[in-house]
């Protein structure tokens, strides 16, 4: 005798896509998360979005005012600001994503680890995060670089991304603590604990896909702070060095000498330096309302 | 004082010099009647110097550091320049032939430790320049070893004897650079100058605080009575070029003596009005491109040369002198001055032709026949604005035309005189650091390693040599000249090192600072004995 296995219902309508759904509820957030888009666009297509070779001498056009042949002006050097802009949306966005990558996802599991031993371990996890949350972002960003000598791979400062995720661990790693603590306690946990699975099981495949949201948040937050720290670093002498196009190394260097007759020089990095931050904080602050059940009520 | 035949000639060439050189400094710089003494200077240092020690400097940094607390034999008039007046001396006299000099030292001298100068001493630091001990780097051995013997017949009187003749010897003994240092000390620890201070000069060392600043006091056993002016000095370190303006402009330094860029002079001006004094000349300063010929594939001169056929002097010239105290398209010898190959010879040059499109044509095909088509390497650099940045984006954009791909590094100047010391750079930007326009000074730098350890390019090469050593024994003009311009030929084809770009010098001081002399070297002047505050 065969019987006919039950059917399941089928679903009348379907469930609406997460990032539709993200537009219409967070439309700021769509806006900044357009701008993200083009920054991307800009950075991985730069050859071919650039009008000129961002490192290319042109003593002839010296501090040539914006113009349809030089969009944003050029520089002390004749280069083309516009294209340097292009250029260093690339340097922004390595240096930003990967520090904060870095910083966010030490910090997440530095949290949930803490969280999840408690006891003598949590106490000095946390002792150490409240001594590294004591120096903000960029003097301890400082710190680091002065300590370490650069050390370039493929065109990138490891050591200036170190730098900028280190202060970036202690904050991410307190607020995915306290999440974390919250998920310490569900009887699933305590399954799995009961079960015999490993530390390490239970913190990677039980206790941080529940932390994810807060992690998330962080990470795009963070990566607008690095971008800032970034151009601090390069401003001060810190971070890249010429002739890369990065935008706050176009702030400082020649940029001091002539911005009273060639203010384009420090306007337009200027304005994508605040852009490009605005964008990734709107975009962390959007996704947080999106994500968090909280603020759905 | 005695003045021989060869000493106004001298003159009279350097004084052709600054002349063709175009220099405009206001040398009569107007002075009320009375000195006003007392105050502190504060000044701007835009670098730090690694160590204390003159004689194994070539950086600017280590002078300003370094000379208010030193003495030398001999010095430069500034108000004559490049005549030369004693300084621990109160008369010489030099042999007809060349030979001799004997100087007789000012009695009653003080080291700052209270002991008494003899020629002991001098005969102890010009020993330690020309032959310098184990663990000691002298850079002016080579300007030195024509020296033979140096006599102390009493404890007044040094007495140099020649193996050779040097005809810029005079003018050698009033180098900035030779720091009279105590005999007691030398015998001590022969390095000790490099970490310790003790002068007979005008002011005494009260402190150096890395990072921040150095300071000095008014000696007040200075044997030149009623000298110094000031009761102490500060010099401080400004790094960065844009705290250094606002520093001057704010008023917290009162000077920068080393030079600014024609923007950086063009904002104090529009800032500052008549507060703010302004003194311009040429400068005995070059960068160099250098080769590392220790590595491979600089080792190969078709390499080598590739580079500097790449280079549009002649067009970067004309960017770089509105933007950074670069200026002038020069060999060797500074344009300008009786030695300097003129432009129609230095256009037929290696990296000095007008027609880039065709050196660039070169330079790709000699890369091709080396076997690097696509080179790739890392150009060492100082971390100093002006004018070490733009000329580090000036190189990387012009062997980019080339189809070579270079990393700019730029490091503090301890860090990158180390790593130009040893060996450790594929390529660097250098700098030739004269204090007067000889070229028994300014060629010194190309002499083979062993015998200039100032030679980054770190090059052996006996044809140089021995045209040097010919060129200094040389009387007659003509012949120098062209033994100076087969040098400068040789040197180029073998392109171990170039000059780049000579400098412009202006230096910005507030009106309220007096005495202070300008000059076409910022190793000069340095002493501060005659500066002075008109507040």
């Amino acid at each position: 005798m065969t019987m006919a296995a039950p059917a399941l219902p089928t679903p009348t309508t379907r469930q609406p896509n997460a990032f539709v759904e993200f537009c219409r509820q967070q439309p700021l957030g769509a806006v900044s998360f357009v701008i993200i888009v083009l920054m991307m666009f800009a950075g991985l297509f730069s050859p071919l979005v650039a009008p000129y070779d961002p490192l290319t001498i042109d003593f002839a056009s010296l501090l040539a005012a914006p113009s349809w042949e030089h969009w944003c002006g050029t520089d002390a050097f004749g280069r083309d600001i516009c294209s340097r802009l292009i250029y260093g949306s690339r340097t922004a966005l390595v240096i930003g994503f990967t520090s904060s990558f870095l910083g966010s996802t030490f910090g997440a599991v530095l949290g949930v680890a803490s969280a999840y031993f408690g006891g003598k371990m949590d106490d000095w996890i946390q002792r150490f995060v409240d001594i590294l949350l004591a120096f903000p972002l960029i003097v301890l960003a400082l710190v680091v670089v002065a300590a370490f000598r650069k050390f370039v791979v493929g065109g990138v400062d490891v050591n200036l991304i170190v730098a900028i995720a280190i202060p970036i661990v202690p904050r991410v790693a307190r607020v995915v603590r306290a999440a974390a603590l919250s998920v310490r306690v569900m009887p699933y946990v305590d399954a799995a604990r009961a079960a015999g699975y490993s530390h390490t099981r239970i913190i990677f495949r039980h206790m941080a896909p529940n932390v994810v949201a807060p992690y998330l948040i962080m990470l795009t937050a963070f990566i607008a702070q690095a971008i800032l720290a970034e151009a601090s670093l390069s401003f001060l002498g810190l971070g890249v060095t010429e002739p890369t196009a990065a935008w706050g190394l176009m702030l400082s260097g020649n940029a001091a000498d002539f911005y009273r007759e060639a203010p384009w020089m420090i306007l337009f990095p200027g304005v994508a330096i605040s852009v490009a931050v605005f964008a990734f904080n709107l975009f962390g602050d959007s996704l947080r309302d999106f994500l968090d059940p909280r603020f759905k009520v | 004082m005695t003045t021989t035949r060869r000493t106004a000639l001298k003159g009279l060439a350097g004084a052709f010099a600054l002349g063709a050189g175009g220099v405009h400094w206001d040398v009569a710089q107007a002075q009320p009647a009375a000195v006003k003494r007392g105050g502190t200077l504060n000044f701007a240092i835009s670098a730090e110097a690694p160590h204390y020690d003159p004689h194994a400097s070539d950086t600017y940094a280590t002078l300003h550091l370094a000379a208010p607390f030193y003495s030398t034999l001999l010095r430069f008039n500034l108000a004559k320049f490049p005549a030369v007046e004693g300084d621990l001396v109160q008369s010489w006299t030099v042999a007809p032939d060349l030979m001799t000099y004997t100087f007789k030292l000012l009695p009653d001298v003080k080291f700052h430790s209270g002991d008494t100068l003899t020629s002991a001493d001098v005969k102890a630091t010009y020993d330690r320049l020309r032959n310098p001990p184990q663990g000691v780097v002298s850079t002016r051995k080579a300007t030195f070893s024509d020296i033979g013997t140096i006599e102390t017949p009493d404890p007044l009187t040094v007495v140099f004897k020649m193996k050779a003749v040097n005809a810029a010897m005079l003018e050698h003994f009033a180098s900035p650079w030779n720091t009279i240092y105590a005999a007691k000390d030398l015998a001590t620890d022969p390095a000790s100058p490099r970490t310790k201070i003790n002068g007979t000069g005008p002011f005494t060392f009260v402190e150096h605080v890395k990072g921040s600043h150095v300071a000095g006091k008014k000696n007040d056993n200075y044997f030149k009575k009623g000298l110094p002016y000031l009761d102490g000095w500060k010099g401080i370190f400004t790094l960065q070029a844009a705290a250094m303006l606002n520093a001057v402009q704010g008023g917290q330094v009162l000077g920068e003596f080393r030079g600014i860029s024609p923007a950086e002079r063009d904002r104090l001006v529009q800032t500052m009005g008549d507060k703010i004094r302004i003194e311009e000349s040429s400068w005995t300063l070059n960068l160099l491109v250098c080769f590392n010929v220790d590595k491979k594939p600089f080792d190969d001169v078709r390499v080598r040369k590739a580079l500097l056929l790449a280079i549009d002097r002649w067009g970067g010239s004309t960017g770089l002198s509105r933007i950074s105290t670069l200026r002038s398209v020069g060999g060797v010898v500074r344009p300008g001055s009786p030695f300097a190959t003129p432009e129609a010879e230095l256009v037929k040059l290696p990296g000095f032709s007008k027609n880039i499109a065709a050196s660039r044509a070169e330079a790709k095909k000699l890369l091709a026949d080396a076997g690097h088509p696509n080179l790739k390497f890392t150009l060492w650099n100082r971390n100093l604005a002006m004018p070490y940045t733009p000329a580090g984006i000036f190189l990387v954009d012009q062997w980019r035309q080339i189809g070579v791909e270079v990393e700019h590094k730029q490091s503090d100047t301890g860090a990158y005189l180390a790593t130009m010391n040893a060996g450790n750079h594929d390529v660097a930007i250098d700098f030739s650091n004269l204090f007067m326009d000889d070229t028994s000074l300014g060629l010194a730098k190309y002499l083979s390693v062993s015998r200039a350890p100032e030679n980054r390019s770190r090059s052996k090469d006996e044809q140089l040599d021995k045209l040097f050593d010919d060129h200094m024994r040389e009387r007659d003009p003509e012949k120098r000249k062209a033994l100076i311009r087969a040098f400068e030929k040789r040197l180029f084809e073998q392109a171990y090192q170039q000059p780049l770009l000579w400098w412009h010098r202006i230096v910005p001081t507030h009106k309220v600072l007096m005495g202070w002399q300008m000059s076409p070297s910022h190793n000069l002047g340095a002493q501060l004995e005659g500066v002075w505050l008109n507040a």
